[in-house]
């Protein structure tokens, strides 16, 4: 069904500077003014950068500084004021069939008056997709988020961690080629942040999608990505954008011991604090690190 | 009943640097008053241009000059007076009642179970059933009108006043019974504050309620008031005169809303625990 | 055991207001208040005849297709302009006003435009149950959540199958709420309808037993309306209870949280 893409090019080399040989998502110059009535807000300034496919990259930033902003105007909900996002090449004008959004507020990201099993299957039901291989992708999809027992419970019936697993089941039942998320583990406990982490690395090694993880977890974007793009406070523009060379396998408890994981989160964290104290990159919109 | 109103408590300090108060309102007031000018055009053409006969539907020119001239009329403002006053007598004598009741049936579960039958099977009796009754008793003085705005009036306010008193918080109740408050001190202190709300609903509701059924009354049984004139202009052939009466209600409904929803507002605004409507 | 304490809270009161009813007619004869059997004799008399077919049913049918009408007229406009900005902004003032008119007003004037027939008694059925829906759908289509709209919305969920899936769905809390008005503003406007101007139906019927001081006679036809009445509440109740069973159980849910 999908498309077998070259297998995730986790922990090899980085692309240190040379031009991709292919991308899958393009972000140009992309500028937001919101215009309010109490004048014009300006969210994000200038961002630039690309994801190549099949890479899992994690966007940081410190609050306001854009990222849910971003990720609308990428997801096409929301048209940049300035600068536009290509996706496989092509110009995103409104929300593109490829693409699947992961919100961070799972509470009502999800059809309260469907069933879960409904809630998954709906955009599939609505693409036209037949009957028999949407039963195979929705079972599938709550398979792989441990939640086959559940189809016939509604939403609200659920735990938070479970909500949120949901929605992540639709959008893997939807089978997008790129996978958007927004925080989506802000509002869980830590427990089934860390189950919903290792989730998130399983999916994505499976599916070969393109994933960009917005999170303001430094540990998380260390922890999940191949890639992490530090976001400046507003006006916002790239602060760095830094290759992860951990271990391609990543476990809870090994993973976070290794002294490469202390140090990249070390520096993380110090770009995020001269992020906030208003430091900017010597070039906006620098692309690697 | 819409809750998007920010605006309605104190001073809220502003998160956003920039962020004041909406202040878009001016264009969506000049649309809407855009279509109220629309709409009267609409009406103005429609007779003018022969789609309606202008013996039945006179041009809203015409209507207007004639409510215009009714404002000036003491006939007017005394049928007016007439059905303001069935209407809040009505209402009162509504209110008052579904308060007691509801109170007291609301505070005890024995009575709450023993009279839920007997609600829900004499609340949906449409009040207009009782008009026959109500000539036959009263014939057509205000009395008439009373009866039926009191019962139609009655079941909104006491549906919602229960409803406020299954609200009150037993752990709030319980309190106040160990530090010793009696029955009539816990309803002044626990149970009226949380009912408050609801009854407040219950009773913009039952002023919607109670001018339909003043001017029902006026109109079919012919107690005094606008919805008589409005009989009399009709079969008299004062057509103009007719539609100019109609704009009137629809004027004193509005006013009326406006009024309830206000008095609403300043009931609720310094109290705590503003709720939203209950869909019953 | 429980069951019969249950019965027993819902008969209980009905039949001690029966009780005293019949208690109070049993001295002198009273000539505004029949007696419980009096009234049930009349009752089959008077409406299990033809009657029913010529005034009752008539009654319900204009009834039943007027609020069929109004709440799908309330309904499908309500969506327009609940999902058109501008159209609301404008057209929200005008229907307002005409909310904010009594609906009894209607009749002489439908009379007027358009004579005393059974289409005239439908209209003002529907002319007076349309806003309730309206202004209601127009409220819930405006209040979908901006979340579960941008999450259709990402995933191609759009037009037709935005309105079937995510607009209806989420306004029908507030739809239903306007129905429950809507049937019963629906009942009293039927029987004006006849009471005012009409030579059958049930209001028409009433109205002349009393005129005819038909005591029995005309309380049993209170009797019908307010049957009518309960049955319509009823089928309300149960249809609301499936439909919004969703929301219910939301609500419980946020409650007891
Ligand atoms: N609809 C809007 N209208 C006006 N201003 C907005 C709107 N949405 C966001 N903003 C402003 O844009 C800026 C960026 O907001 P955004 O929600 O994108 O930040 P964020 O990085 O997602 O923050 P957080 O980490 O708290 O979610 C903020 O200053 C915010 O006030
Ligand atoms: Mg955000």
């Amino acid at each position: 069904m999908q498309p077998d893409p070259t297998p995730a090019p986790a922990g090899k080399t980085p692309p240190s500077g040379k031009t991709l040989p292919e991308v899958m998502l393009s972000v140009r110059g992309v500028k937001k003014v919101y215009q309010t009535d109490g004048g014009d807000i300006e969210a994000v300034r200038n961002l630039t950068f690309d994801l190549r496919p099949g890479e899992l990259a994690c966007l940081v930033g410190p609050s306001g500084s854009g990222k849910t902003t971003l990720l609308k105007c990428i997801s096409g909900l929301m048209a940049p004021t300035a600068g536009e996002v290509l996706l496989d090449g092509k110009r995103v004008s409104g929300p593109p069939k490829k693409m699947a959004v992961v919100f961070q507020e799972y509470g009502r990201s999800l059809f309260p008056w469907m069933r879960v099993r409904e809630n998954v299957e709906l955009p599939l039901k609505n693409q036209g997709v037949p009957k028999a291989e949407r039963d195979t992708l929705v079972d599938e999809a709550l398979e792989a988020v441990g939640l086959s027992h559940v189809p016939r419970s509604y939403p609200w019936q659920l735990s938070g961690g479970m909500q949120q697993r949901v929605a992540i089941a639709r959008a893997i039942a939807y089978q997008p080629e790129v996978l958007l998320m927004d925080e989506p583990f802000a509002a869980v406990d830590a427990q089934t942040r860390a189950d919903l982490e290792d989730l998130i690395r399983v999916v994505w090694k499976k599916l070969g999608v393109t994933v960009l993880f917005v999170t303001h977890d430094i540990d998380e974007s260390v922890y999940l990505g191949e890639r992490v793009i530090i976001l400046s406070s507003s006006p916002t523009v790239v602060q760095e954008d830094i290759v992860i060379d951990l271990p391609d396998e990543r476990d809870q408890l090994n993973t976070r011991a290794l002294p490469r994981f202390t140090e990249l989160r070390h520096h993380v964290y110090e770009q995020i604090q001269l992020a906030k104290k208003g430091h900017r990159p010597a070039a906006a919109g620098s692309t690697t690190a | 009943m819409s809750s998007d109103d920010p605006a309605s408590g104190g001073p809220a300090p502003s998160a956003g640097r920039d962020r004041r108060p909406v202040r878009r309102l001016p264009a969506k007031q000049l649309l809407g008053l855009a279509g109220i000018v629309g709409f009267l055009a609409t009406w103005e053409l429609i007779p003018r241009l022969g789609l309606i006969d202008e013996r039945y539907l006179p041009p809203a020119s015409e209507v207007i000059l004639a409510l215009v001239r009714d404002f000036g009329l003491t006939a007017f403002w005394i049928s007016v007076g007439e059905t303001m006053a069935a209407w809040f007598l009505g209402l009162i004598i509504a209110v008052a009642l579904a308060v007691l009741l509801g109170f007291v049936i609301g505070s005890s579960d024995f009575l709450r179970k023993a009279t839920n039958s007997t609600v829900e099977f004499l609340r949906p009796i449409p009040s207009v059933a009782l008009i026959p009754l109500a000539v036959l008793l009263f014939g057509v003085k205000i009395e008439s009108s009373l009866m039926l705005i009191t019962y139609a009036a009655f079941w909104q306010v006491l549906i919602q006043v229960l409803y406020g008193v299954a609200d009150v918080d037993m752990v709030a109740n319980n309190t106040a019974k160990t530090y010793g408050l009696g029955r009539m001190a816990r309803i002044r202190y626990v149970v009226f504050p949380t009912a408050l709300p609801y009854l407040m609903t219950g009773v913009r509701l039952a002023a919607t309620v109670a001018l339909v059924l003043a001017i029902t009354a006026e109109l079919v049984i012919g107690s005094p008031g606008l919805g008589r004139e409005i009989a009399l202009a009709q079969s008299g052939g004062a057509i103009s005169g007719m539609y100019a009466l109609v704009l009137a209600t629809g004027l004193i409904g509005v006013l009326i809303n406006v009024l309830m929803r206000s008095i609403e507002k300043k009931t609720l605004s310094w109290h705590s625990s503003v709720r939203s409507e209950v869909i019953v | 055991m429980k069951a019969l304490k249950t019965l027993g809270y819902v008969l209980a009161l009905p039949v001690l207001l029966v009780l005293l009813w019949w208690a109070s007619t049993l001295g002198a004869v009273n000539f505004f208040v029949p007696t419980p059997a009096a009234l049930v004799g009349k009752f089959g008399e008077v409406w299990f005849g033809p009657r029913f077919f010529t005034d009752v049913l008539p009654s319900i049918a204009r009834l039943l297709v007027g609020v069929v009408a109004a709440i799908a007229i309330g309904v499908v406009g309500g969506v327009l302009i609940g999902s058109v900005k501008w159209l609301r902004a404008l057209l929200e003032p005008t229907l307002e006003f005409f909310r904010a008119i009594p609906p009894p007003v209607l009749v002489p004037v439908l009379i007027l435009l358009m004579g005393i027939t059974d289409s005239m008694k439908v209209a003002v059925i529907i002319s007076g149950c349309v806003w309730p829906v309206l202004l209601n759908t127009i409220e819930g289509v405006r209040a979908v959540d901006g979340v579960l709209s941008d999450s259709a919305h990402t995933y191609g969920i759009d037009g037709w199958a935005r309105v079937r899936y995510l607009v209806l769905p989420s306004a029908s809390p507030q739809i239903m709420a306007g129905v429950r008005q809507s049937l019963s503003l629906g009942l009293i406007l039927m029987v004006i309808s006849e009471m005012f101007a009409s030579s059958s139906g049930l209001g028409f019927t009433i109205v002349q037993f009393q005129r005819s001081f038909a005591i029995p006679e005309m309380w049993s036809g209170i009797v019908v309306l307010g049957l009518l009445g309960v049955a319509m509440s009823f089928i309300f109740q149960w249809a609301e209870r499936h439909i919004l069973r969703w929301y219910h159980g939301q609500k419980e849910v946020e409650n007891a949280a």
